[in-house]
């Protein structure tokens, strides 16, 4: 089974990835890089990442979420974040990133925060 | 709560990082420390292998990442060596400074400090690097 399970949907022109596992340095974080990597060249900029299900993170899988941030920003695209949980809240809070972020806790208003 | 040492020799490769980590869980399942503390020591375990395994190896698989573990009564403490030319970590940039915030790495030794009580490196004379880490019950 692999570490970081990524499935994509798609709300309108928002693209929801639920993701599921660890993003941890090696595969996680390399997954989480090409499933962003192949939306932006797909011209899919605005980005919603379901975390809820994502049970652990270290210094490289935030790196990559950073990443992922800065590289979508520079294409004109939004990524924002969904359903944290409490241990990766915690993270971004002492990283403070969680001021950079747009995080939610509900999918509608995380929808709605992209018209 | 008897003292208790385990030692463990891993290959410098990424897959590494999560063997000790499988490992340190094991030692700490025994040791009676809380859940909280155990998810601090496992992310600062990860971070220093991961350290070792990239920075301080370089991933040569010719050289080994050895981990310490030692739980007594009073506290955890765990130490993570590798064949590298060292570095001095006073110069490591504050990841939650302003202009390093959106950089893509950087945090690892930042999470060592934050989630352990004592963290300090040592450079051995043999050659390698030491990072020791202590949690106190």
């Amino acid at each position: 089974m692999a570490e970081l399970n990524i499935n994509e949907r798609q709300a309108g022109d928002v693209t929801v990835l639920d993701m599921s596992g660890k993003i941890t340095i090696g595969e996680g974080s390399v997954a989480l890089r090409t499933a962003v990597r192949r939306l932006l060249e797909e011209g899919k900029k605005r980005i919603l990442l379901n975390l809820a299900q994502v049970s652990y993170i270290d210094s490289s899988g935030i790196g990559e979420l950073v990443s992922s941030y800065t590289a979508i920003g520079k294409d004109g695209g939004q990524l924002k974040l969904l359903n944290l949980t409490q241990k990766l809240q915690d993270l971004l809070t002492i990283t403070k990133l969680l001021t950079v972020f747009d995080v939610y806790e509900n999918e509608a208003d995380a929808l709605n925060s992209f018209k | 709560m008897t003292a208790e040492t385990t030692e463990l020799s891993l290959p410098s490769r990424i897959d590494t990082v999560a063997k000790a980590a499988a490992a340190v869980a094991e030692f700490l399942s025994r040791s009676g420390i809380s859940d909280d503390a155990a998810f601090g020591i496992d992310m600062a375990v990860r971070e220093a292998v991961t350290n070792a395994v990239i920075h301080g190896n370089r991933q040569d698989e010719n050289k080994t990442v050895d981990v310490t573990l030692k739980s007594s009564p009073d506290a955890v403490e765990i130490s993570v060596h590798d064949q590298g030319p060292g570095f001095n970590p006073e110069d490591v940039p504050d990841p939650t400074a302003a202009e390093n915030i959106l950089k893509a790495s950087g945090r690892g030794i930042f999470f060592m400090r934050t989630f352990m009580d004592e963290v300090d490196w040592l450079i051995r004379p043999e050659g390698g690097t030491t990072v020791r880490m202590v949690k106190r019950r």
